[in-house]
């Protein structure tokens, strides 16, 4: 079991425990959360799962994947450093505990 | 405010993101999302990809129980809506109805079986039954036949043939995906495919699917132990018809994607709509038609008529370790501009109307907000600017 924390816009915290290969984005919406959309199902073809991922997570999580910060800049929301698409981000022991923050939109 | 009943016919991406849209929108009345196919509504696109070599139908639901619940969405699974009474403003379900304020129709497409001998002995791949048969077919070494070289039968090819199985694709035009891409991306695809050790017939129709694999026009045989069916769609429009509706390769619909019927709406793979730039009516089979519609119509049905469909459109097909994405649409007859970097922009006259590109995320989403902008660079100005759209 991964435990990831999404916190909402509005600072609504929810956890979940994920199986290590889930990505952030596909158990975000197996559990129905609402801040991440997924429409393109992780191909990367949209930024439809934008989250920032804590200041704490930043490393662990490791650096943006080929193409992924240019599917970023078509996001909804303000893009900055901590950004990342979440399809991207595939849960891993090392990743126990992960907290993201979730933007207010996603389109 | 918006408080009406609003019933959605089809349970899949495009009609399940109505549901989630009219309530993100603030649609206070009850919303009924009506599919035809069991379970939970979820993904096709992985069907041709990644479920071929997972088996993890879980993974593909596309939102959780728990969710319908939540948002207040009656989902009626494995339920055939038998007719619309428009002046009753009901459906009729077996021996039941159904009353409605407003409708979406998000009945999508089936696969075109076409007339040839045989044809019943094809495999389908559409529904997640069809993925599940297919795979499971795939547990020995095969000798496959795709009748079809589109993405639907090209994904399956890729994905067979880097399982070991032997391929074999009959394209009854000259060139793959011939309806979809620039003629320079169908040769990539074909030195790809080719290099995958597929067995390519271009050019050359299926005539009889036999015992033994399939039978071409120029009197080829091609021997097979398994033969899937991708030869295209059609979208399912008799609802439509049967009350009165205007259908003419989909469920004809304005700019505003509302039927003649200002009760009724259509859209996703089984609408046929005006373009915003050309005004020509088109029908698209993709993630991003379904969802932008939805989107669209439920803003309509909450907030009124504030804008026209407008999204330009954007397709991706993965093959092997070829991500092939179309920004905008193009004609078949539209000119192609082949870049040294790759990407084809496709032109109607002066006019930008597509840009294909493998592995490129970088230009493929440029292409995006370009065509998407107020203010498309015509012909000359992107010339000047040596076809840069980044430069752009």
């Amino acid at each position: 079991m991964v435990k990831v924390t999404y916190v909402a816009h509005d600072g609504t915290r929810t956890e979940l425990d994920g199986d290590p290969g889930d990505s952030v984005m596909s158990l975000a919406i197996a559990q129905g959360i609402d801040g991440i959309v997924g429409e393109c199902g992780g191909s990367m073809m949209c930024a439809t799962c934008h989250c920032y991922v804590d200041e704490d997570w930043a490393e662990t999580a490791g650096p943006r994947m080929d193409g992924e910060e240019d599917m970023l800049e078509s996001a909804a929301c303000e893009v900055t450093e901590r950004s990342r698409l979440s399809c991207q981000i595939k849960l891993t022991e090392a990743l126990d505990g992960l907290v993201v923050h979730l933007p207010e939109e996603q389109v | 405010m918006s408080s009406g009943h609003v019933v959605i016919v089809g349970a899949g991406q495009g009609g399940l993101q109505a549901a989630m849209s009219l309530r993100q929108e603030g649609h206070e009345g009850p919303i009924t999302l009506v599919g035809g196919e069991p379970g939970l509504p979820y993904q096709r696109p992985p069907l041709s990809k990644a479920y071929l070599k997972t088996g993890e139908a879980e993974k593909l639901a596309l939102r959780p129980e728990s969710f319908f619940e939540t948002k207040a969405i009656t989902l009626r699974p494995g339920t055939w809506v038998d007719a619309i009474d428009r002046a009753a403003q009901q459906l009729r379900i077996g021996s039941e109805t159904l009353d409605y304020d407003t409708l979406i129709l998000a009945t999508g497409t089936r696969n075109l079986r076409p007339p040839i001998p045989g044809v019943e002995r094809a495999l389908d791949l559409r529904t997640l039954e069809d993925a599940r048969t297919l795979r499971a077919a795939l547990d020995q070494p095969r000798r496959i036949a795709v009748i079809g070289g589109g993405f639907i039968g090209l994904e399956f090819a890729a994905v067979a043939a880097g399982l070991g199985h032997h391929v074999s694709i009959a394209e009854a035009a000259p060139r793959l995906m011939a309806r979809a891409v620039s003629p320079a991306m169908s040769e990539r695809f074909r030195a790809l495919h080719e290099g995958l050790g597929t067995e390519l017939h271009l050019g050359n129709g299926v005539t009889e699917v036999t015992e033994r694999g399939l039978l071409l026009a120029d009197s080829v045989e091609v021997h097979a132990d398994l033969v899937l069916l991708a030869a295209g769609v059609r979208p399912n429009v008799e609802l439509a018809q049967q009350a009165g509706l205007e259908v003419d390769n989909g469920v004809v619909v304005d700019a505003m994607l509302r039927t003649a019927d200002p009760q009724i709406f259509a859209l996703g793979d089984c609408a046929a709509f005006p373009e915003a730039v050309s005004g020509r009516r088109v029908r698209l089979e993709s993630v991003q038609a379904a969802t932008d519609h939805a989107r669209s119509i439920a803003k309509t049905i909450v907030k009124g008529d504030v804008a026209p469909y407008a999204a330009v459109p954007w397709f991706w097909s993965d093959q092997h370790d070829f991500k092939l994405q179309i920004a905008g649409l193009a004609a078949p007859s539209d000119e192609s501009v082949a870049l040294d970097d790759g990407a084809v922009l496709r032109f109607r006259g002066d006019r930008l109307t597509a840009v294909e590109t493998i592995n490129n995320a970088k230009i493929h989403m440029k292409a995006r907000r370009l065509l998407g902008g107020d203010a498309v660079p015509a012909r000359d100005t992107l010339l000047q600017r040596n076809y840069d759209l980044t430069a752009a």
